[in-house]
């Protein structure tokens, strides 16, 4: 290892390093105030480092690639980085009540350091351009989430961990027989090497990517890549698993998990995968699921009476509506006006939904912790009971619905408009259509909240750590919102691994 | 150009409910929200004020923008922020902040969450405020369907009767014609020749607009359907029978300052939209132009004057009976509109003309109607017209005013309804003489349903069976000077207009020649 792979990974090692030192505070004191405050100051410096590396404070910036070519820091991992570490900082935010109380059980530290270890994970995960790289930060990313979802030692909690524990290892096996696919055809696990590899490679005429080999190894890679980003049918984890879990580990996994899985995917896709005939192939079949899932998820959550089954399946649809910017490739664009915004449109969509997506989170887990009630029901009248707090969730939900101006609709015309131009006219239709679904079930919680008469008039408000990391969130959704730029040019910079772009 | 007063104007409001709704707290600032709402209006009536005399009509085009190219800066939709007034909005500028703050100030005795009830009224002002300045069609977009929250809450929250169920149909009515609306607004995106959310040119910015580009331009979609959508998304607001029925119930279950600002501004956004999208964008299509379908127009237009005339005669809910009169009236502008004639020859822009006008003295001759069965309403709680009678005697000044209102829009000369309507007649009657004349017939309904109730309401006797009991009766007072500013607000513009007509159409007809090129 040179200098220069330090600094590449330095973001990753001081998270890493962060996640050991919370677990020795936590040996010392018990207080969890002390234990968050050390994470919450602590990261810091994984953000200060990442920052350095896209700007070059502390001389010359390591981006491109390090560690013998296996990961690279380039602005697109950069921005997804920067993106986990803060929703990880709202998210240790949110839990500071959560892991001082009775539930957890003195295993606040650990809660608290799972995180951090899962997050170091897809940091990684999200630089990686190696196939084995991309399986081992993958499984760092998974195991923490598996005695994350099961810290409550209920039967509902155990349950949910031992789902998701059995369906990762069954979805990593699955993505690794992709990988070993790849390998044996091309002859490299390098995403680079793949693609010029594969540009050279005979191909069949008449089968997708030229050959029966590719094109399982496709499959394969989607479907396990599939199970992270809760896309149909590999979302069956996912209600259960958001209802058995701890709410806050719900929210992480709805939005830092989902983000990384798409950006490793979009990485391989372009990259591997980047050939303008190739994105042709792989666009139908993200197509396809993009379609599925929004119907899918929408669907299903129309007859959802609890709030986390609710969002679980809400999270599966606007996985669906991601998929629709990952599908509109520019390589579709033939006879189009102007080059692709697809995978910008993509990280648009990831970036706003996870703000939008922490607001509703935040609020519910503001509000259970009073109420003790996960039902649509036990909302009923909040907006008389709690208003800041109601405010703050309808406005979030308002956003997962696509209500102008809000960050949720911007995102989704930028998408749809994209899948408009990218020759994928009917993928544009079924999304708003979808859309129109599900503003049924997202006003069903606004009409509870705002309408309704509450059960029990007694008045509440949040923790003031939970009230800070939604108030956060929804400033930076409305932000979003109203200036788009701010996120999108960005995102244009992160994009150099697009070929085209 | 970044000029900067448009965005002040159309976010003052808004900032204002901002703070309202975050540092609003304790007992007593239910007293200092209405005030500071009230000055927030006035404000922005000051301000409207400023952007209509501002506006040089010698200089004519559009004026005072305010421009940030790279808003939403992908090709996938290249949207900028982009606001301007021109001869055809500054009018409607205007107007939204005459009944903005008339409707603040009619709002001054809402006891119910008072708070809230003044951050949606203020957010609505700023909806509909963007809505007229915005000249990039997401944008307009964006600020046409975000006034839908204030009035869903407003109505549901604050209304009566069936409010929950009147304020779903206007939000499902409207979302509807909404989607329609943003699949033609991608769809002129994507068109290759087009590309572009801009709804004007503007030269001095390099901005070359939707309408000179859509000329002899092939769309992604044909043309015909793209207009369609528009006109579908505008007829449902305007509205145009038959799909007017969401009006009715959400004007009679609203409270009174919500009615007024529906009928005098929110319908107006359709109008507005038809002549600034339908009209300006579809003169020179490939293959379908709005000229094909002036007959038509004309012939809806004529059965909503007619339709909308007859059923109100037959109410007997004074708020339902002016909102019917609204479909009857909104009619007139969609014939107005129709004046573009079948041919770009037969183009009479009299008639384009007086749909403007009509739009604007629709919104103040229906918001004070409106004002005034609110005033009414508040003292006698009915609504009910064979309930009431020989009002007349009790609140003098309620029954002059809502007579004003009354006559203004059956169209008596000098007020400004008659300068509308018969801009409307002399316009239109040349380019479509049949449907003009039966339109025409819809000014007797006016005088019929308006006289009648004015009749019924204020003069004669109290009827044998009584609404209301000798004590309420006995007690019943006249309205007081608070409740008389929001009045003379309205009536003002109905007597100015009417007496001095050019004060605004020169202003719409610099608008209109720029809309027609």
């Amino acid at each position: 290892m040179t200098v220069q792979d330090f600094w590449a990974l330095s973001p990753e090692i001081a998270m890493a390093l962060l996640a050991l030192l919370v677990v020795s505070v936590d040996l010392v004191t018990r207080s969890m105030a002390k234990v968050s405050a050390v994470a919450i100051i602590g990261l810091a410096a994984p953000i200060i480092l990442t920052l350095n590396l896209w700007n070059g404070w502390f001389g010359d910036p390591a981006v491109g690639p390090a560690l013998f070519g296996t990961v690279e820091t380039d602005h697109f991992s950069l921005f997804f980085k920067f993106l986990l570490l803060t929703v990880t900082a709202g998210t240790i935010l949110a839990s500071v009540k959560y892991i001082a109380s009775e539930r957890v059980k003195d295993h606040g530290g650990e809660f608290v350091s799972l995180i951090l270890l899962s997050v170091t994970g897809m940091m990684l995960l999200v630089s990686a351009t190696e196939l084995i790289t991309i399986y081992v930060a993958l499984e760092l990313t998974a195991l923490p989430v598996v005695a994350l979802a099961a810290i409550h030692r209920t039967k509902q909690g155990v349950e949910a961990g031992t789902k998701f524990f059995v369906l990762s290892a069954i979805s990593s096996a699955i993505l690794l027989y992709g990988f070993a696919y790849i390998y044996g055809y091309t002859g490299s696990t390098n995403l680079d090497v793949i693609m010029d590899r594969l540009a050279v490679l005979p191909t069949e005429a008449g089968v997708p990517f030229g050959s029966y080999a590719v094109l399982l190894a496709v499959i394969m890679i989607v479907a396990g890549f599939g199970f992270k980003m809760a896309v149909v049918p590999w979302q069956m984890w996912v209600p259960d698993v958001y209802q058995g879990a701890p709410t806050p580990v719900a929210a992480f996994l709805s939005v830092a998990s989902k983000a990384a899985a798409f950006a490793v995917i979009m990485r391989i896709m372009y990259v591997a995968f980047g050939d303008p005939i190739l994105m042709q192939d792989w666009s139908g079949l993200f197509a396809i699921l993009a379609a599925v899932t929004m119907t899918v998820g929408n669907t299903l959550a129309l007859s959802q009476s609890n709030i986390k089954r609710l969002l679980g399946y809400s999270t599966i649809a606007q996985a669906g509506y991601i998929l629709v910017g990952l599908a509109s490739v520019p390589a579709n664009q033939v006879g189009a006006t102007f080059a692709g915004a697809g995978p910008q449109g993509v990280m648009y969509y990831l970036a706003g939904y996870a703000f939008t997506n922490l607001v509703v989170f935040f609020a519910v887990i503001a509000i259970t912790s009073r109420t003790n009630d996960d039902s649509i029901e036990g909302l009923n009248g909040l907006l008389k009971r709690s208003p800041l707090l109601a405010g703050l969730l309808v406005f979030g939900i308002l956003s997962l619905l696509g209500m102008p101006p809000t960050v949720g609709f911007m995102a989704k015309v930028v998408v749809f408009s994209s899948a408009l131009n990218a020759n994928l006219t009917w993928l544009a239709v079924v999304g708003v259509v979808n859309t129109v679904i599900a503003a049924y079930y997202y006003l069903r919680v606004v009409r509870a909240v705002v309408f309704e008469d509450p059960a029990d008039e007694s008045t509440f408000s949040g923790d003031k750590s939970v009230l800070i990391a939604t108030g956060v969130a929804a400033i930076g959704a409305g932000v979003f919102g109203l200036a788009p730029f701010l996120l999108l040019e960005f995102a244009e910079s992160a994009l150099s691994i697009v070929p085209g772009l | 150009m970044f000029d900067g007063l448009l965005t002040v104007t159309v976010f003052l409001p808004a900032a204002v409910a901002l703070l309202v709704a975050l540092f609003a707290r304790g007992e007593n600032s239910d007293q200092q929200v209405r005030w500071i709402s009230i000055g927030a209006t006035g404000v922005t009536f000051v301000l409207s004020v400023m952007v209509f005399v501002g506006y040089d009509q010698d200089l004519a085009g559009v004026q005072m923008v305010d421009y940030f190219e790279r808003w939403i800066p992908v090709d996938a939709l290249r949207s900028s922020y982009l606001l301007g007034v021109d001869g055809l909005s500054a009018p409607l500028v205007l107007l939204t902040g005459i009944l903005g703050m008339a409707a603040a100030l009619g709002s001054w005795r809402i006891k119910k969450r008072v708070r809230e009830y003044f951050m949606w009224l203020l957010l609505l002002e700023t909806a509909v405020l963007g809505v007229f300045v915005s000249l990039d069609l997401l944008l307009f977009f964006i600020f046409f369907e975000f006034e839908l929250i204030p009035m869903f809450m407003l109505i549901a929250i604050w209304g009566s009767g069936r409010p929950r169920y009147s304020a779903m149909k206007f939000v499902l009515f409207t979302l509807a014609g909404g989607a329609f609306m943003l699949v033609a607004i991608l769809a002129i995106y994507v068109t290759p020749d087009v590309n572009t959310l801009a709804m004007v040119s503007i030269p001095a910015d390099g901005i070359v607009g939707i309408p000179e580009l859509m000329a002899g331009a092939d769309l992604a979609a044909p043309a015909a359907l793209i207009f369609g959508f528009f006109f579908l998304a505008f007829a449902v607001k305007l509205p145009l029978w038959p799909l007017h029925s969401w009006l009715p119930d959400a004007h009679t279950d609203a409270p009174t300052a919500v009615s007024v600002m529906l009928a005098g501004v929110l319908l107006k956004m359709a109008g507005y939209g038809l002549l600034r999208i339908n009209l300006g964008f579809f003169q020179e299509t490939n293959g379908f132009t709005i000229h094909d379908v002036a007959g038509a127009m004309s012939i809806i237009a004529a059965i909503s004057v007619i339709y909308g005339g007859i059923i109100t005669i037959r109410q007997t809910d004074m708020k339902r009976l002016i909102a019917y009169s609204s479909v009857s009236h909104m009619g007139f502008v969609m014939l107005g509109v129709a004046a573009v004639g079948s041919s770009a020859a037969e183009t009479s822009a009299g008639g384009l003309n007086g749909a403007a006008l009509q739009m604007f003295t629709h919104g103040t001759i229906t918001g004070l109607a409106f004002l005034m069965v609110g005033l009414s309403y508040d003292r006698t709680h009915t609504r009910h017209i064979p309930h009431l009678g020989g009002l007349w005697k009790k609140m003098p000044l309620i029954a002059i005013f809502f007579m004003v209102a009354g006559l203004g829009s059956l169209g008596l000369p000098a007020l400004s309804g008659f300068v509308a309507e018969i801009m409307v007649f002399l316009g239109t009657f040349p380019v479509w003489p049949w449907a003009t004349g039966v339109a025409a017939f819809g000014v007797v309904l006016a005088a019929g349903y308006t006289l009648w109730i004015v009749q019924r309401v204020f003069f004669g006797e109290r009827p044998a069976t009584p609404g209301l009991s000798d004590e309420v009766y006995d007690n019943l007072t006249d309205a007081n000077w608070i409740d008389m500013i929001p009045v003379i607000a309205l009536a003002a513009p109905i007597f100015v207009v009417g007496i001095w007509p050019s004060v605004v159409t020169d202003m719409f007809d610099i608008g209109i020649q720029a809309v027609l090129r």
